[in-house]
């Protein structure tokens, strides 16, 4: 913040950081902490109510660093744009100086909530590109089927409990997060990690499901049919919550349609379209499962979308379980193994990392064992060069990897569409009109996720 | 990459390479494999050399002489097959005029039409509004820097989605890298607006009718455009007599 010589000497000497200033464009106030007082002093002999206020990107309810320009008059939102790139962190050219198996250590950190999501469209392209698709096990496809679907009801959970939390609604908030942490609790017993996987890898998962897995699940299902009920007590008939959300952040398929919206939002105006059910990918259409839909095209029925979509993804896991039950001992990695990571992983103590018997194998009794390992981790695959795109229904909507290879160990380039990035943009539209508290309503239920918008 | 090691490729300057590598390079077995005798057509558009990217490292693994070429699914002719040639023809016919297309390239079931730039605004229309396209959504917009494809280094990829057919295709538009200029698709596809911002700032692609084409991930002030092959990468500096890693794009690394 600029402030101008005279203002210096009068204003900025008390605080050094909240002052108000002349510009050309008007004054300029800036605010930090608790001063709200001064603004309301300040403007009491404006006879104008516009302002433009900047939101965020460091505002509670932004919903991550989303940086919104609002421009107001009294309560009334005229204008409302977005200022992304907060959290850009090039992931997608990082990739490209990266082996291909390497490339999900990268990608699951975009969409931070759904991690395996980003795993799995990259693997998907990656495995495309190899002509691979029909070698990858059918145990390595249940299990991604399985933890992409407790990955959505995570997500699902995570978009409901801060979207209330921003509307002042805690509890929604504790109880979102209590059963999202048995979600992560699980992939803690999977993957070794809580998030940021690296699981789902081109050729299929990075190990099998450890001892008790199967158990854990069944429990975890039976007691999510007991909670999952709590949100729709909390929440569906709740006058206050209601109020909120209906009719709040409207948006029709046509609109949908054009500003290119997918995933919870589109499903809200009636349209049951789920890649999963249009296109499917990784044997989706053997599940059993209905596309959830409302018919409002608002927050409360993108709302309602997601609460169904955790049925729903209960009923995929349990089948998947179920499946799993009688894959016992089956390979989870296409049997190429020029393209199969070589290593046999474990998880110890301190998560996963390579088995001891393996390193003692290939230390003690194969240098071609060593060998093949050293080269396949140090150099990679080649992948033929080409481009894929292969797109899934993440939490949030289509995610799709666009993988151009050159024919080299490395990723030419990766380019994500992500829903987040796309779905941000009908702000504008969702908020323009409205009172400032609706612009939160709106954007809470878009659910964007600053990592996978800047990636 | 292999990209920027062509203007340098090994054995080109013959002071830093071993002699031995230099027979290499000329014994008969590393001359670069036939590429026209394969049935199935490719489009060559560089070459590979060495095992490792960066050049005058010290290539010691012996590979050294290695040429490969880096080649791209070619062109296909008609009948693609299927709904393809429908597609094609409604893409054909979407000018005043009759559309020319650079190529079509299927590969792995997926289907690329290379589009002229100064028929893209058109093309994208009909594929939206025809009958039998109904291409409802832009999925994507993302852009591709091939530098070794001379006078049409920057590409641009749209994956578009037909909801109403259920199909996908691509369609790419190249530029050269001197004359960066091409329709924004804003006005047939708003969604595009974001993406086309995205592409602008990553590449230096210039989308000509865009409502406010600024850049959007990176600050206002950022020079540069990042996702470029030739883009400067930063090296980092150690504490040891001054020395430095080198950036990831002149390191010693499998290509």
């Amino acid at each position: 913040m600029t402030t101008t010589a005279d203002s210096q000497d009068s204003q900025a000497q008390q605080d050094l950081y909240a002052g108000s200033s002349e510009t050309d464009e008007g004054r300029v106030f800036t605010v930090s902490g608790q001063d709200w007082d001064q603004i309301a002093e300040g403007l009491s002999g404006d006879d104008e109510e516009r302002i433009v206020v900047n939101m965020g990107p460091q505002h509670p309810s932004t919903h991550g660093v989303l940086r919104l320009i609002l421009e107001i008059e009294g309560e009334t939102v005229t204008e409302a744009r977005c200022g992304i790139g907060y959290l850009h962190t090039g992931i997608e050219k990082n990739m490209e100086f990266r082996s291909w198996v390497q490339g999900t250590t990268f990608c699951t950190r975009m969409d931070y909530l759904a991690p395996l999501f980003n795993e799995a469209t990259y693997s998907f392209g990656v495995e495309r590109l190899l002509d691979i698709e029909g070698d990858i096990p059918e145990k390595a496809q249940v299990i991604r089927v399985l933890m992409m679907e407790l990955n959505r009801i995570s997500s699902h959970l995570v978009a409901i409990a801060t979207g209330g939390m921003e509307l002042g609604a805690l509890t929604v908030m504790t109880i979102g997060f209590r059963e999202r942490e048995l979600v992560l609790d699980l992939f803690e017993l999977i993957t070794g990690l809580r998030m940021n996987h690296a699981y789902i890898r081109p050729g299929g998962v990075a190990q099998d499901l450890p001892a008790g897995a199967l158990e854990e699940i069944r429990s975890f299902i039976a007691l999510m049919r007991k909670r999952l009920p709590e949100y729709a007590a909390l929440c569906n008939a709740n006058p206050i919550f209601k109020a909120r959300l209906e009719g709040v952040g409207h948006l029709d398929l046509e609109g949908c349609l054009a500003l290119g919206l997918t995933g919870p939002p589109l499903r809200a105006t009636g349209y049951p379209w789920d890649l999963r059910k249009t296109q499917p990918y990784c044997g989706y259409e053997d599940y059993e499962f209905d596309v959830q839909t409302w018919d409002t095209a608002d927050s409360y029925g993108r709302f309602r979308v997601r609460l169904a979509e955790m049925w729903e993804s209960l009923r995929i896991v349990e089948q998947a379980t179920d499946r799993l039950a009688g894959l016992e001992g089956a390979p989870v990695m296409v049997a190429d193994k020029k393209i199969a990571w070589p290593s046999q992983l474990a998880i110890g103590s301190d998560g996963m990392g390579n088995s001891l018997d393996h390193i003692r194998h290939i230390m003690g009794e194969s240098m071609e064992a060593l060998i093949h390992h050293f080269k396949l981790v140090t150099e990679g695959f080649r992948v033929p060069a080409g481009q894929a795109y292969v797109p899934i229904e993440s939490p949030r909507g289509e995610l799709g990897a666009h993988v151009v290879s050159d024919g080299g160990t490395r990723p030419f380039r990766a380019h994500f569409r992500d829903p987040s990035f796309t779905n941000l943009q009908a702000t504008s539209v969702m908020s323009e009109g409205g009172m400032i508290s609706d612009v939160i309503v709106a954007i809470a239920s878009i659910d964007p996720v600053m990592g996978g918008v800047d990636r | 990459m292999s990209g920027s090691d062509d203007k340098t490729p090994q054995g080109g300057d013959p002071a830093d390479k071993a002699p031995d590598q230099r027979a290499a390079d000329q014994s008969p077995e590393n001359v670069p494999a036939e590429t026209a005798g394969s049935d199935e057509e490719v489009r060559v558009v560089g070459r590979r050399t060495g095992l490792f990217g960066a050049s005058g490292t010290g290539d010691t693994s012996g590979f050294g002489g290695l040429v490969a070429p880096i080649v791209y699914p070619g062109a296909v002719q008609r009948p693609f097959g299927g709904w393809y040639d429908d597609v094609a023809d409604a893409v054909e016919q979407s000018g005043p005029g009759a559309v020319a297309l650079t190529r079509v390239v299927v590969h792995r079931g997926e289907i690329t039409f290379h589009v002229p730039r100064e028929h893209l605004a058109g093309v994208v229309r009909a594929l939206r509004d025809g009958e039998a396209t109904r291409f409802e959504l832009l999925s994507s917009v993302s852009g591709v820097h091939y530098p070794e494809d001379a006078g049409a280094e920057l590409h641009v990829v749209y994956h578009l989605l037909s909801m109403t057919h259920n199909r996908r295709i691509r369609v790419e538009v190249s530029v050269p890298d001197a004359d960066p200029h091409l329709p924004s698709v804003v006005a047939t596809y708003p969604t595009a607006d974001w993406h086309e911002r995205e592409t602008f700032d990553m590449f230096g692609v210039v989308f000509d009718g865009h409502p406010a084409l600024t850049r959007i991930l990176m600050p206002d002030d950022w020079p540069g455009h990042p996702q470029r092959k030739d883009y400067p990468l930063g090296g980092i500096p150690v504490e040891y007599k001054g020395g430095t890693i080198p950036p990831p794009d002149q390191r010693r690394s499998y290509t």
